[in-house]
Parts: C-alpha cells; sequence; structure tokens
C-alpha cells in the first residue's frame, strides 16, 4: 500500500533527524528490514559512524564504549535480537551507562511465524529483568513523542530504554 | 615433582606449543609507555595485566563480567576519539566468545585501534582448562580471515619491539596475538565496580580536552 509506505518514510526521517539532533554518532545495527531507512540514512551521513554487527550483543557493548568517549549511539534491532544481549546488559545495569534501543517488533501483533513468537513475546520481561525500561510505540504519531522521551530518558536521566516498535505500527511481515 | 606453575596445567606441553613468555614480563616490554593509549581490557588475567602495569588507572577501563565485550567497548571509544589511541587487551577466552566483533571491526579499520590478545591456551580464571587455542584454533589467521590487515603473532622476546610499534601505528587496526606461558597473571587487586570504574574513566578523559 503506498499510503502506508508514504507514512513509514515519513516518521522514519523524522525519527533520524530527532536521533541527530540529540548527537547520536553512533548507530549498530544488524540489518533488518524494520529499521531500514533508519540504517541507510545513517550509511548515507559523512557525520556519523554506522555499524553493522554481526550479533546485537556486540552493539551494547559498543553504546558502552561511546559513552567511555563521551559519545552517543542507537542500537538498531529486531526482536529476536534482545535474546542476544542479556548477559551483555549485565554491562549496561552494572556500569550505569546510559544506553538506547530501537526495536522492530516480530512475534507479536498479526505475526504468522511461529519461530518469532517465543523471544518476541518475550522482550518486554527479559529486557524489563536486566534493567532496561521498555516503551511500546502501535501508532505512527506517537513514534516521534515517544523517542523524544526516550532520549530524555536516557541523556538525562542516564537509564537504559528499549523503544518497542511494535507490528501495529509497522505492519505484519507477508509471508 | 613439586613446581611453581598452576595446579593441572601441563606445562611441558604448552611449551612444546609455543606458549613459552611470561605475561608479567612479556605484556609490559611490548606495551612499552602505557601513557599513550587509552585501555580497554577483558575479563581477569589481561585486567590484572593492565591494572598493574598502570597501577590501575584512570585511562583503563577493566571486566570482571559481559564476557566477550571488550573488542567492541575499544571499538566505540575508538570511534567516539578519533585523536586517541585505543588498546583493547583481551584474552583468547574472552575474545573466542564473540569473535564476530573482529569482522565488524575490520569492516570500519579504525586507525587508532588495536587490539592485543594474550592468549595462554587456557581459561584460567575458571582452573585452567585448555582454550580452543591450545587445540588448533589460530585466532591470527581468524582475525586476517575476517579483514584485518595489519597482524601479528608473537611468540618470543625478539618480537616485542616491533610489536610495540605495530600498536602506536596509524594505518589501520591492528591485531597481535601474543602467546604466554599459562601462569598466573599478577596478583593486583583493582577497582572491581563498573560504575565507579566509568566514572572514573570519562572525568578523566573528558576532563582533559
Amino acid at each position: 500500500m503506498p499510503d502506508r509506505q508514504d507514512a513509514a518514510v515519513r516518521w522514519q526521517d523524522e525519527l533520524y533527524a530527532l536521533l541527530r539532533r540529540h548527537n547520536i554518532t553512533q548507530f549498530a545495527y544488524v540489518p533488518d528490514a524494520g529499521h531500514r531507512i533508519l540504517i541507510d540514512r545513517s550509511l548515507a551521513d559523512p557525520d556519523v559512524h554506522s555499524v553493522a554487527l554481526t550479533t546485537e550483543e556486540e552493539g551494547v557493548a559498543l553504546m558502552a564504549g561511546a559513552d567511555l568517549g563521551g559519545a552517543r549511539g542507537v542500537l538498531l534491532m529486531q526482536s529476536s535480537g534482545a535474546g542476544n544481549c542479556i548477559n551483555m546488559l549485565s554491562l549496561i545495569k552494572g556500569g550505569h551507562f546510559p544506553f538506547l534501543t530501537l526495536l522492530s517488533m516480530r512475534g507479536d501483533f498479526g505475526e504468522g511465524n511461529p519461530w518469532q513468537y517465543p523471544m518476541g513475546q518475550a522482550v518486554e520481561p527479559v529486557l524489563s529483568a536486566m534493567g532496561v525500561i521498555c516503551l511500546r510505540i502501535e501508532r505512527a504519531e506517537d513514534v516521534v513523542p515517544t523517542v523524544s522521551a526516550a532520549l530524555t530518558m536516557v541523556c538525562q536521566g542516564g537509564r537504559a530504554v528499549a523503544v518497542l516498535l511494535t507490528q501495529k505500527l509497522l505492519g505484519a511481515k507477508a509471508f | 615433582m613439586a613446581n611453581d606453575y598452576p595446579q593441572g596445567v601441563d606445562m611441558a606441553a604448552a611449551i612444546a606449543a609455543g606458549f613459552v613468555l611470561d605475561r608479567r614480563d612479556a605484556v609490559p616490554k611490548l606495551i612499552g609507555r602505557h601513557e599513550d593509549f587509552l585501555f580497554v581490557t577483558g575479563l581477569a588475567g589481561t585486567a590484572r595485566d593492565i591494572a598493574a602495569l598502570t597501577h590501575d588507572g584512570a585511562h583503563i577501563y577493566t571486566m570482571a563480567g559481559a564476557m566477550g565485550g571488550a573488542c567492541m567497548i575499544g571499538l566505540g571509544l575508538a570511534l567516539a576519539r578519533p585523536d586517541k589511541r585505543v588498546l583493547v587487551a583481551t584474552g583468547d577466552g574472552e575474545l573466542l566468545m564473540n569473535v564476530g566483533a573482529l569482522a565488524t571491526i575490520a569492516i570500519l579499520n579504525p586507525a587508532n585501534l588495536s587490539i592485543l590478545v594474550v592468549d595462554n591456551g587456557h581459561y584460567g580464571e575458571t582452573g585452567y582448562q585448555k582454550s580452543h587455542t591450545s587445540l588448533g584454533v589460530d585466532l591470527e589467521k581468524i582475525a586476517a580471515g575476517s579483514g584485518i590487515k595489519r597482524t601479528r603473532t608473537i611468540a618470543n622476546e625478539t618480537g616485542l619491539a616491533e610489536g610495540g610499534r605495530m600498536l602506536r601505528e596509524g594505518n589501520g587496526t591492528a591485531f597481535i596475538v601474543l602467546k604466554v606461558k599459562p601462569d598466573d597473571p599478577p596478583p593486583y587487586k583493582r577497582n572491581l565496580d563498573p560504575a565507579s570504574c566509568r566514572v572514573r574513566f570519562r572525568t578523566a578523559l573528558l576532563s582533559t580536552a
């Protein structure tokens, strides 16, 4: 549906601009359809580091290193990647590192792939157990205000925050 | 026969396999002036090596958990501070836990990042069980195969000075495997609180331009 596509481009572009206004200069990700525009924007931006990971836990450690050097980053991942991060989040929680991650959800609203449910449904309890505050977004008009709130919580509040871009927002992947 | 080696270590076999250098001697010699670097270390062995070398200085961030994170913390720091040289000092076991990080680092190839693997072929902290590098795995080849162009394995005294130069050269990420005996690191007691070490590191680095 072209309308839906245009709306997605709009909020993702606004989201990229918001992250850049907050001096996010390290964009780390495992390639993912839900974050495609943010990833492409970071690749095209000469003022940021676009870091393709082999597994999401690398991104958790990268964010801690960025903070040690006085820089800010964001980890873009799919819900399945949350499970790959768990022990590395010991670094974030124990070290009181600020941490921002945006998750494109699978295994929730309208999911047709049964393999996506175990991790998708476990994202919030598992991240919460490791001290990460989870904020869910279901409507396009909530993206910028919610990520703005998350940035305040991370950059000023020093918290670890995960913003969950749900399948109600992104649309369930058609198989 | 009594000896000074850690219990269970087959030192003769380790030495025959090229794990000869004494880490308490070789690590400081290889690194030289430690003030030239910001350090991120792995757990246990390398954390103690670098804490002893620097008297647990404010330019080091040592780990005691979150195994597999050292190289990527180093990458984040190196990207954030291109004006400083970052040295990740980690062990064979810590690197093996997240060896994909070498592929991630290779494609960015930051000029101010160097990785030193103090490879004793064993998991020293958990009772000196053999690691994969005692059983045929070659971390230098993995690094080279990942795309890191400047790699070296140092197993004797004569390579130490050149290794020290490699760590300081600015033409792409360097990766050095320093093969050492499976023997204990310096018994240095460092600060184990990851939050106070973060504040210490940031205060020292960010308050000086």
